[in-house]
């Protein structure tokens, strides 16, 4: 090869050696961590080497199947209606009336708050006996719940909170992407005779697909890294209920000391997202779209 | 009553008025151009025709029916955008097809009436392509398509050939003209370029400024226009403008820096019952001509002396970018191909071509 052909390899460098060391060494320590059975205190060279023992533990451990399964209800349920109510949102406040820009600033408030302070507001709200839920709902005749406690509300708490958390998420970014659309071919379809519904399911969704892809796939990655939240409203509990597999590698990680195997599920956490993400972006393929509309 | 019809129509955006007042009357099967300069009021005319843009006050009727307050499907109306409009996520026969598929015809009869539109312009082999994989003139046709499709009873155009490049652009005015000739529908066209409504319009409408200047047939607007803008608007290259004076009661002339015209019997008779004695002669480029050319009757032919700046050969013409006295002019003589570089000295100018107007209303006295 020729310097020629070379000199720009050598030039990228610098960054691809940034991205290997930022992103890929992390996620081969990872890996090699998960080849050890090591704890927390103890000498890393003393640890016994173990092979894939954890990988072959991993494919027959309940509790890391289970907690896969809540994670995937928890993203089926927390996506699918985010994703809705966001769309929606969008379609109703993208239109200049009056007071838009206000009703715009309060939606997106939850997304400025941080995790965690989104957990304790939502435990406190959510608390059996001083939270304002029960207090409300009492006063419509509703019996106080233990919402946290039973392992059905306690699900539907995380899945709530979550979505009142990441709606606006969803909502921001389609507003963009709606008014971004040139005015002429929402017009065209005026005129071609489109009524409200057809105009929206037929023109404006469509042309914004790649960018509901995007939300969606971004959203995605973010339910299988949801941790603070849940940390701080159930912490994971009751039993297994609302263990999301990130808890739950945190819990195996600094509860019980299993850092090899905590290691171990993180790989295949990586595995699973970088699955869907690739079936997502194989199926839409929202970087292709870049119509010259 | 058919055609389209704006009656007392008023548009104003906040405390702008782009309309203050139109009325304004198109035949059934016309092909009717609205022609001024950009922020003129002729897209808000468009699209209020349209239903895209409500009136302030006034009424507007298409085919004898009031659509005032309808929305644009009701309108039975077509139309065709600046920037083409496609749908970039529908292939041509989908964006050809979209509103006769919403209107919930029937399959066989869709598929008839895109591949008729599609043969009629050319675009049948590219029923599967989306519009992002044709070139700016295929994605016209296909804008023109989508509005040949609906069948409609008015046609509207917002300047659709303005991001053509030139040689594409004359092509696709003759085909207008030809598809308009085919459909026999009425045909409302807004442009800024005079060339387009020249060359296509039955009639053309000239606005400023939000006023209607004057309405007539290419003809009426190039050789009796109304008022000083409508003569500058309308010809290529533009009107040459003088400020000069009206002189002498029984052999009336214009008087200015540089030239002495005798008026030919028509504006003399005109002159004559014209109070105001400041005017602007109105000279087109084209009717300037070389000294002896062809048989020029010295009574009709003014001599004016030209200082030639620059002299354009351009073939059989040439342009001259010339002063009258300190005035600049610009002239366009037929010289034939072979001749040398037109110099300064005496040209003639046809006075049967000559235009007054009043200097300080710009109305032409005629």
């Amino acid at each position: 090869m020729s310097i020629r052909t070379l000199s720009p390899y050598f030039f990228i460098l610098p960054a691809v050696a940034i991205m290997f060391a930022g992103l890929v060494y992390p996620v081969l320590q990872a890996f090699y961590l998960s080849l050890f059975d090591w704890k927390i205190g103890t000498k890393f060279n003393d640890a016994p080497y173990v092979g894939v023992r954890h990988f072959v533990r991993m494919l027959t451990d309940d509790n890391v199947h289970e907690s896969i399964w809540v994670t995937l209800r928890f993203g089926f349920w927390t996506i699918t209606i985010e994703m809705f109510l966001g769309v929606s949102l969008a379609l109703l406040l993208e239109k200049p009336i009056r007071g838009a820009s206000v009703f715009r600033t309060i939606f997106i408030l939850p997304l400025m708050i941080s995790p965690v302070v989104v957990g304790l507001i939502w435990r406190y709200l959510f608390d059996a006996r001083i939270g304002w839920i029960n207090y409300y709902l009492g006063m419509i005749g509703v019996e106080p719940q233990v919402w946290l406690g039973d392992p059905e509300l306690a699900f539907f708490a995380i899945v709530f909170t979550d979505i009142w958390q990441w709606t606006p998420f969803i909502f921001i970014i389609v507003i963009a992407g709606l008014q971004a659309l040139p005015s002429e071919i929402l017009e065209a379809s005026k005129i071609d005779g489109a009524n409200w519904w057809q105009h929206i399911l037929f023109v404006k969704l469509p042309m914004i697909r790649s960018i509901l892809l995007i939300a969606l796939l971004l959203r995605l990655i973010d339910v299988f890294r949801a941790l603070e939240v849940m940390y701080i409203l159930t912490g994971g509990g009751p039993g297994r209920a609302t263990e999301l597999l990130s808890l739950h590698i945190y819990n195996r990680a600094f509860e019980t000391q299993q850092l090899g195997y905590a290691s171990a599920i993180s790989v295949l956490l990586i595995l699973i997202v970088f699955g869907l993400s690739f079936a997502i972006l194989v199926a839409g393929n929202p970087m292709k779209e870049k119509s010259d509309i | 009553m058919t055609g389209v019809k704006l009656s007392g129509v008023t548009k104003s955006f906040g405390e702008t008025i782009v309309i203050p007042m139109m009325d304004l009357q198109f035949d059934e099967g016309e092909f009717v151009v609205i022609v001024g300069p950009s922020g003129c009021g002729k897209s808000t005319t468009l699209r209020m025709i349209a239903g895209l843009e409500p009136v302030s006050s006034g009424q507007i009727f298409i085919g004898g029916k009031d659509v005032t307050w309808s929305v644009p499907k009701e309108r039975d109306i077509a139309m065709v955008f600046q920037s083409y409009a496609l749908y970039p996520h529908m292939d041509v026969s989908g964006n050809m097809s979209f509103a006769l598929r919403l209107a919930g015809r029937p399959k066989a009869e869709v598929k008839q009436r895109v591949r008729r539109a599609a043969e009629m312009l050319e675009l049948t082999e590219y029923l599967d392509r989306r519009p992002r994989d044709l070139s700016g003139g295929q994605r016209q046709r296909v804008a023109m398509g989508r509005a040949i499709v609906r069948d409609a009873y008015c046609f509207l155009f917002d300047e659709p050939l303005s991001n053509l490049d030139a040689k594409l652009r004359s092509t696709m005015r003759t085909e207008l003209a030809i598809l308009h000739k085919r459909l026999k529908r009425t045909m409302i066209y807004v442009t800024h370029d005079q060339i387009e409504a020249m060359t296509m319009a039955d009639r053309i409408v000239i606005m400023d400024r939000g006023i209607i200047q004057q309405v007539g047939t290419p003809r009426d607007v190039y050789n009796t226009p109304v008022n000083r803008f409508v003569a500058g608007f309308i010809g290529s290259p533009s009107m040459n403008f003088l400020e000069a004076e009206l002189t002498g009661s029984d052999r009336p002339r214009v008087q200015g820096k540089g030239f002495d015209i005798p008026l030919n019997p028509r504006l003399s008779a005109t002159a004559s019952q014209h109070s105001a004695r400041d005017v602007i002669i109105g000279l087109r480029p084209e009717h300037f001509s070389v000294k002896g050319a062809g048989g020029s009757r010295s009574s009709l032919f003014a001599p004016v002396d030209l200082k030639v700046e620059v002299a354009e050969y351009i073939g059989s013409s040439q342009f001259l970018a010339a002063r009258i006295d300190d005035q600049p002019v610009t002239a366009s003589i037929e010289v034939g191909p072979d001749s040398a570089p037109l110099e300064s000295g005496e040209y003639l100018f046809d006075t049967n071509r000559m235009y007054l107007f009043d200097r300080k209303t710009g109305t032409a006295i005629a």
